[in-house]
């Protein structure tokens, strides 16, 4: 594989990144699922690097899932997104930071639409009008969070406590990316590296010592696919698809995944236990299913934090194999404890725990 | 006084721009020939047998040095033609040099680029060491060395056609006409070197509307076991054991289908050159919506530009095989001579 030729390509997708002022925008369900990870998105842009971050209390879903699930209607997400710019204008901020793929997938969909139909921009300027009296701008600068990560990857190199690499062989962690389908499939353009050869988590991996996995399977969707899950007669097909993906990358003995979208890491998270507990089929290394992490968790581990403050216990896979491969200290008392140290209820059948 | 000899400027020294020349010579005008590489032949150079009768293409190129091998021509290789100017009836022609040339007719014989497959990124090429594409192919066949980058012999080759061609994504709606021919033979060729290779064509429609291209298809199947599937290649990817992973859709099947492969050969389209095209924008002359040159008339006029006195021959009008490029050269020359007779028509 010659990695100048990816190289040529990403040299096509460069996308700016603005670099302070962030209109943030959460997702709703990473919230849920790794909470740890928008956590300390904030901690290390605001109190790390310095960067004037801001949340509105006032900012709501993008209603992306009832969009991709046929029940919110366009105009409807169009206007939802507009009263999101409306609060980013009212803040007083031009560049908006996207945490969730989904939502980024939203935003860019819709700006574009609006840049080709005109009519379409002033039709939901009139109804954010009617409805909230509201206006709006579109954002000088739009980008995905793993975006910024990315912008900042050699920064945290320059500070890391903890390389991607196996302490036991000296070798190069191999690392899966897995990179949200709505990412940039869509809009090539928006998109670190473009569509098919994407470098927003590669970048990191590379940056921080590991080495990116290309297996065949590598663009296949995780399994969430909205319809393949949301409509529950669809789920085995949701499944089937991670079977597919995992079955591919297992020959080439993943260390962890590395995703930048809420639905991957959730199912393929998630989709492990599953598959465990239903064929007893694991796809890692030694016996071990395999850890699956956001770039917020990865950095922070990179960066030397705590793993149980990163919430790397809220996933189905636990991280402990990954854990002791880099060499990074954690205490195992600790995994289910309340910052102010009262013990919380220990999860049953968790995996690789 | 006897009338100054009539001189015409050809630029570019492929199939059209010598086999022009070398007529031109013969009905005694003089001509001044500028080709960009060192070398002269353009794409033929690089081609090792030639369809529908595997012709070497040695020959062709020693029929062309022939053309060119008059008293009545002068080769300047390595000059580019940056521009041309008509000032009262001449032409004067800039090149990279910063020498300045006149002549009373200019054929413009700029050809054609292969599409730079690597643009298509979802098939890797310049990625997977064993994704090559049709030109890459020929250099093959002309070593007489079939051989995967590991230095196997492969038993597994699949062509992908229309790589470049009739795809909106890349601003290329148009046919490029030969690639489908070219796989049928490059296939071929493939089994004489590799008799228990398995060879698989993905197609969108066999478009073999040329002379024996029928029959060359029809060969290819019943001799050589050529398996031929409708449908367009969607992603390439390697696996652990460095195969290439295909997906295509196999339309008359209507199901998709994943396939390994030891080698990919990607049927490489045709562009309008990026010397045709800077010279068009410098020299005022018109391109369609294909980026090739834009005759001035489709049925009567296809030598001739909007500019009187400037013609064009060969593929820098549209996608043209050999024989159809020296037969648009020839036309080119007649369109010369009638207007050195005629300037008034």
């Amino acid at each position: 594989m010659l990695q100048e030729g990816k190289k040529r390509i990403w040299s096509d997708y460069q996308k700016e990144i603005a670099d302070d002022h962030f209109f943030y925008v959460r997702s709703c369900i990473r919230q849920s699922f790794f909470p740890g990870s928008e956590q300390f998105f904030l901690h290390f842009m605001k109190n790390v690097l310095g960067k004037d971050v801001y949340e509105n209390p006032s900012h709501t879903t993008c209603t992306g899932i009832g969009y991709h699930g046929d029940v919110v209607p366009l105009a409807t997400i169009m206007t939802v997104v507009a009263r999101h710019f409306a609060l980013m204008k009212e803040s007083g901020y031009k560049n908006i930071a996207i945490s969730c793929v989904t939502s980024f997938g939203i935003y860019t969909e819709i700006i574009e639409t609006w840049k080709h139909l005109p009519a379409e921009l002033d039709k939901t300027r009139e109804y954010l009008c009617k409805a909230t009296g509201r206006e709006f701008d579109v954002p000088e600068n739009m980008a995905h969070t793993s975006d910024i990560i990315y912008k900042y990857r050699n920064e945290i190199a320059d500070k890391a406590k903890y390389k991607l690499i196996n302490l036991q062989t000296g070798e190069p962690l191999n690392v899966v990316e897995q990179i949200g389908c709505h990412y940039s499939k869509m809009f090539p353009k928006y998109g670190v590296g473009g569509a098919e050869f994407p470098n927003v988590l590669g970048g990191m991996i590379t940056s921080w010592g590991g080495k990116v996995v290309d297996y065949p399977e590598r663009r296949h969707c995780c399994g969430f696919g909205f319809r393949q899950y949301l409509v529950q007669a669809n789920r085995g097909y949701s499944l089937s698809n991670t079977v597919k993906k995992f079955a591919s990358m297992k020959p080439f003995k993943p260390d962890f995944v590395l995703t930048n979208c809420p639905g991957c890491n959730m199912f393929m998270d998630k989709w492990q236990y599953t598959m465990k507990t239903m064929e007893g089929t694991v796809y890692g290394d030694n016996g071990e299913s395999i850890p699956v992490l956001t770039y917020e968790e990865l950095a922070g581990l990179v960066l030397g934090y705590n793993p149980w403050d990163l919430g790397l216990q809220y996933h189905m896979v636990q991280s402990e194999p990954l854990l002791k491969k880099m060499g990074i200290e954690y205490d195992p008392g600790d995994k289910y404890k309340t910052k102010d140290g009262r013990q919380m209820p220990i999860p049953q059948n968790l995996i690789n725990a | 006084m006897p009338e100054k000899r009539k001189e015409v400027i050809i630029i570019g020294a492929g199939a059209a721009g010598m086999e022009a020349a070398g007529q031109l010579a013969r009905a005694d005008y003089k001509v001044t020939v500028f080709e960009k590489e060192p070398k002269t032949g353009g794409h033929v150079k690089d081609w090792y047998h030639l369809f529908p009768d595997s012709r070497d293409s040695g020959e062709v190129i020693e029929y062309l040095d022939k053309q060119l091998d008059h008293k009545n021509i002068i080769l300047r290789t390595g000059t580019v033609v940056e521009n041309i100017k008509k000032n009262d009836g001449t032409f004067v022609v800039r090149t990279s040099d910063g020498g300045e040339i006149s002549s009373d007719a200019v054929i413009v014989a700029t050809g054609f680029d292969l599409f730079r497959s690597e643009r298509k990124e979802e098939y890797g090429y310049g990625i997977y060491d064993n994704v090559i594409t049709s030109s890459d192919l020929e250099a093959m066949f002309r070593k007489n060395e079939i051989k995967r980058h590991d230095d196997r012999i492969p038993e597994k080759i699949g062509f992908v056609h229309c790589v470049g061609s009739r795809d909106e994504k890349v601003s290329n709606l148009y046919c490029s006409k030969l690639c489908c021919v070219t796989a049928v033979k490059q296939a071929m060729e493939v089994k004489k070197h590799i008799e228990n290779a398995r060879v698989f064509c993905f197609y969108m429609d066999m478009r073999m509307g040329g002379a024996l291209y029928e029959e060359l298809y029809k060969e290819s199947q019943e001799r050589f076991g050529i398996n031929y599937i409708r449908g367009k290649v969607s992603e390439v990817s390697e696996n652990i054991n460095n195969k290439l992973v295909v997906k295509v859709e196999d339309t008359l099947a209507g199901r998709p289908l994943k396939m390994e492969l030891d080698m990919l050969v990607l049927m490489a389209g045709m562009e309008m050159s990026e010397s045709g095209l800077k010279l068009a924008g410098a020299s005022g002359l018109k391109t369609g919506e294909n980026r090739f040159f834009s005759p001035a008339d489709h049925h009567f006029g296809s030598n001739k530009s909007k500019i009187k006195g400037v013609f064009y021959a060969g593929a820098c009008t549209a996608p043209l095989n050999i024989t159809e490029t020296i037969s648009h050269a020839r036309a080119a020359v007649a369109d010369v001579i009638d207007y050195f007779r005629n300037p008034k028509s």
